[in-house]
């Protein structure tokens, strides 16, 4: 079958690529636009690291077919912070330490910021089981959830 | 050379908690990882493997899959050069299988491509005649005399005994005389115990790009924990000359001792050098589990002999494992520290190694060391509770200490075992109350911590930044602390200090990160380094001022005057000292290049509190301690994540984790979802806490902390299930089937 | 003379005897003294030992410096993760 011709907006940013009909957009990402913050732990859908968010919904880029982003709003880790800014949750993850190896760290971020834009004060067993879909290696995740709850306080205006 | 800074206890950029100079690279998705590097004209590489659990290869065939258009290399074991080496041999064999298939996923052979699609394509036309050969997966069944050999010939001169030729090496360890000891006990406990297969599940898969060209040079870029051992390995596999391959490493997305060696690097390698172009090949996470380094599998025996008061009188283990297709000698580690938490008069282990056909054992975080503990901290905590004793209290009776003989040999020095049982049994922890179905379990932990070969070289910039070029991939933080510890040598604010992790071309060899090492000689290395410069610094003072240089002393990262007798001067900085660099002699640098020792060793203890469901048989992790001697905590946030990450990692062993095979010899779970690692609602917060009792081996008393947390949370985790459950377990991982099992044969 | 603890296996090259004497001042006489005394040590050697001072581990350094009165413990070449 012959490849395909994708239109779609990218962090806000209008963008095409020609592909073959299976490859995923994960693939299309890293390997055709350049965008390599997403990443491939797994390929099917277990881990998390490569979790964007597609018309509103978080999904693994892995598990959607790239000429599936025709027409869609695809939202990345690359488009979370704002030029200089980082969005709170990206700050907070450096002063809480909330990585080490940092690969799953793009992912992971994508699926809290969605969290919070959803509930802005969500419970820790919330936070935990809205991450349950992000494999974390090195950490334990306590950190992490740390982290969030701190980003959480402060983007509700409620830090010292 | 290790003299241990005294006065430097009154620390100012040591035990704060800076921000790492990688994170917004990393929380940006910036960072380049071993899978995102790309080059112009760049090919793609996929690798065929066999479907066969043992068989011998007759014959290979790609003239089809050469022929497919956009094909533009194949290569197989015969591109890699003659070697005579036996490890490099049995390295360049799992790379790429030479006689044999050894496991199923065994590579074969490997394809460099125009693009993925193709290079998939090409694997399917590859033509390889098997003959298959009857196999055999299990440790046991491996020693028994009938077992089908695996690889002939490769039986140490320490083996005795009717056993197979797939038992590779002996090794016994320990003193006293055990028959005495177990005849003076008031109860002797003898449990045999079995652990499955572990994978260390980093989430980013093995990646490398390597571009050589037709002159003999290459470049290669990995993911990887040690690139001049990979640089090592590649030239030898490669017949090339260590100094024409530069490799680099990329960030690395998890390691934890599985990136200590080579699976793709030779084979991206060979393929780039046989196509004229550069090739990119990624691991899938299927094949990171078939054929990278799993830990090994274990049955074992304890036997352990108590007095009623809670002495231990004598204490024996025999451990058998299997480390895959290769001989491996990973059964000496846990023979040494199965027994090491403890103060014994009469103690023997004896060790065996197997070889089946699973993929090539790697290290895994104090490697050997859990499967050994586990054994060991189930029988101790089942004698303790058999005397009805408080566990804590126990292990504090036999605990080893400072002029303790080791069961490994060695008498210790000052370590920390007893400060970390003393600071569990003070918790609150140990005295929450527990309800229905619910325990808790103890237990103690230990690993080596290693020095090894390190160069750094620590540059003034003339604007009196400093830049610090090492050579170990940061897997933890270590890019931050080593900076620290030079900020807190030379005197200067931590922000003023940059530290990178340079290329095999840029500095000296460098062991690899793994031993724990970093913190210690790394940190160690950069602090003498920063006294060199210091050194050389006030050199150029002292001609600036016309004195003798051994007047001029460093303090606050300013060179003084010694006294008044030196004369009326007013400090110089190193800022300033910097910008006259040009004038008073050149460039300044301090450097170091050492192969380090006196690393030391590092106890913990783990509290575990676990509620299991008598229906379900699942175990809900309630609440978990960990405590942990580090020496001296350079980066808190960072030794904490240690402890944490490790207990998280044991858990999982502990819990779920385990390779399953079947019958035809083919691992059946070899993706995240069958794979069960913890994820975020198993857990609880795990608190750490750390102990700091110096190593008086490193300057500021450091301990190397990466590993030891990996290894009580096995037993930890066994005692609490097993008290919760009213069962002692005996095999992990404690599944729900198993857990279930467990209790329904208790009647 | 130095006095070095063997681990238990390798017994069977000293005949039973697990603390064996040699003429020693630095790691690496003591492990060609072992060789040339005890042959049978050869192999291990060769694959790798490391050696522990008072109780401190040195994995491959040849010119540490031994003392008539040091603890000296042979143990096997370590590798970590």
């Amino acid at each position: 079958m012959s490849k395909l011709h994708v239109t779609t907006t990218v962090n806000g940013d209008e963008l095409d690529f020609v592909c073959p009909p299976e490859e995923t957009l994960l693939d299309a990402l890293r390997g055709r636009l350049g965008l390599s913050g997403s990443k491939e732990g797994c390929g099917t859908g277990d881990c998390g690291a490569c979790t964007v968010k597609m018309d509103g919904r978080l999904v693994c880029a892995c598990l959607v077919l790239a000429p599936e982003a025709q027409g869609a709003e695809i939202e990345t880790i690359e488009g979370m912070a704002t030029g200089e800014s980082l969005h709170p949750l990206q700050s907070s993850f450096i002063d809480n330490a909330a990585l080490q190896c940092g690969i799953c760290t793009p992912g992971i971020l994508v699926a809290a910021k969605d969290l919070l834009e959803r509930n802005p004060d969500p419970s820790e067993t919330e936070i935990r089981y809205w991450l349950a879909g992000n494999l974390c290696r090195c950490t334990g995740y306590d950190k992490i959830i740390k982290a969030v709850q701190i980003a959480a306080a402060e983007m509700r205006g409620e830090t010292a | 050379m290790n003299k241990m800074s005294r006065e430097k206890q009154d620390f100012k950029v040591i035990g704060t908690r800076v921000k790492r100079p990688d994170g917004i690279d990393k929380v940006t998705g910036r960072a380049q990882y071993g899978a995102d590097l790309v080059v112009p004209g760049m090919l793609t590489g996929a690798v065929l493997r066999s479907p066969h659990a043992h068989a011998k290869i007759n014959a290979i065939d790609t003239s089809e899959a050469m022929a497919l258009p956009g094909v533009k290399a194949i290569v197989t074991n015969a591109d890699f050069a003659a070697l005579d080496d036996e490890f490099l041999l049995d390295v360049a064999d799992n790379c790429l299988a030479r006689e044999k298939a050894l496991y199923h996923g065994h590579a074969v052979a490997a394809v460099a491509a125009k693009d993925a699609q193709t290079a998939k394509a090409a694997l399917k036309l590859i033509k390889v005649d098997y003959t298959p050969l009857p196999h055999v997966t299990d440790v046991d069944d491996a020693m028994k005399s009938d077992a089908p050999v695996v690889q002939a010939g490769r039986k140490q001169e320490n083996v005795k005994g009717d056993y197979s030729d797939n038992v590779t090496m002996y090794c016994e360890f320990g003193h006293g005389d055990v028959d005495a000891g177990f005849a003076k006990a008031d109860h002797v406990i003898e449990r045999s115990f079995k652990t499955a297969a572990t994978h260390q599940g980093y989430i980013e898969p093995h990646a490398c790009l390597a571009s050589m060209t037709s002159d003999g040079k290459a470049d290669l870029w990995c993911c990887t924990q040690g690139q001049y051992f990979v640089r090592t390995l590649c030239a030898g596999i490669l017949g090339m000359e260590a100094s024409q391959l530069r490799v680099t490493a990329s960030e690395i997305g998890g390691g934890f001792g599985g990136k200590t060696t080579c699976f793709i690097e030779p084979v991206a390698l060979a393929l780039s050098r046989k196509a004229g172009r550069p090739v990119k090949l990624v691991m899938t996470r299927d094949e990171v589990f078939r054929a990278t380094g799993p830990t090994v599998s274990s049955s074992s025996d304890v036997k352990i002999g108590m007095t009623k008061d809670g002495r231990i009188t004598a204490a024996y283990a025999a451990l058998r494992y299997q480390g895959g297709a290769f001989p491996c000698e990973t059964v000496a580690m846990g023979a040494q520290s199965a027994f090491a938490a403890y103060d014994l008069d009469a103690v023997k282990t004896e060790g065996w190694n197997a070889l089946t056909n699973r993929p090539k054992e790697a290290a895994y975080r104090a490697p050997g060391a859990p499967m050994a503990v586990y054994a060991v901290e189930s029988v101790v905590d089942e004698l303790t509770q058999h005397f009805d004793l408080d566990p804590l209290d126990v292990r504090l009776k036999n605990a080893a200490d400072a002029g303790t003989l080791s069961s490994y040999g060695p008498t210790f020095e000052a370590i920390g075992l007893v400060a970390t049982l003393e600071a569990a049994q003070k918790h609150p922890h140990y005295s929450a109350p527990l309800g229905e179905n619910q325990g808790r379990g103890v237990s103690c932990g230990f690993w080596f911590n290693f020095g090894g070969n390190t160069c750094v070289s620590l540059n003034i910039n003339d604007d009196g930044t400093v830049g610090i070029t090492e050579g170990n991939p940061d897997i933890g933080g270590s890019r931050a602390s080593i900076s620290m510890m030079a900020a807190e040598e030379l005197g200067i604010p931590y922000e003023q200090v940059r530290t990178i992790v340079a290329d095999t071309s840029s500095l000296g060899y460098n062991d690899v990160t793994d031993g724990s090492r970093v913190t210690f000689a790394v940190g160690l290395a950069t602090i003498e380094a920063a006294r060199d410069a210091i050194k050389k610094m006030c050199n150029r003072v002292a001609k600036i001022w016309e004195i003798d240089p051994d007047a001029v002393i460093w303090e606050n990262g300013q060179a003084k005057p010694s006294g008044p007798n030196a004369g009326d001067f007013e400090p110089m900085s190193l800022a300033e000292i910097a910008a006259l660099s040009s004038e008073t002699g050149g460039p300044i640098a301090g450097h170091y290049e050492v192969n380090a020792d006196g690393a030391g060793v590092s106890f913990g203890v783990h509290l575990a509190d676990v509620e299991v469901d008598p229906e379900t048989g699942a175990t809900k992790v309630l609440r978990y301690t960990a405590f942990q001697d580090a020496g001296k905590a350079v980066h808190p946030d960072y030794v904490e994540g240690q402890m944490q990450g490790g207990s998280a990692q044991g858990i999982g062993w502990a819990l779920n984790e385990e390779y399953i095979y079947d019958d035809d010899g083919m691992l059946l779970n070899a993706g995240f979802l069958d794979y069960r690692v913890p994820v975020a609602s198993d857990l609880p917060s795990i608190e750490p806490v750390i102990l700091e009792i110096p190593n008086p081996g490193h300057p500021y008393g450091v301990r190397g902390v990466g590993e030891t947390s990996i290894v009580p949370p096995l037993a930890a985790l066994s005692n609490a299930v097993s008290r919760s459950a009213g069962v002692r377990m005996h095999e992990l991982p404690m599944s729900p089937p198993k857990i279930l099992k467990a209790i329904a044969s208790k009647g | 003379m130095v006095q070095v603890k063997l681990w238990g296996n390798l017994r069977d090259a000293t005949d039973g005897q697990d603390v064996v004497e040699v003429e020693a001042s630095n790691f690496k006489q003591l492990l060609d003294r072992l060789s040339e005394k005890y042959p049978g040590l050869k192999p291990q050697i060769e694959r790798g030992v490391s050696l522990a001072l008072d109780g401190r581990i040195y994995r491959e350094a040849w010119f540490t410096e031994i003392q008539p009165d040091s603890e000296v413990v042979l143990m096997p070449y370590m590798k970590g993760g």
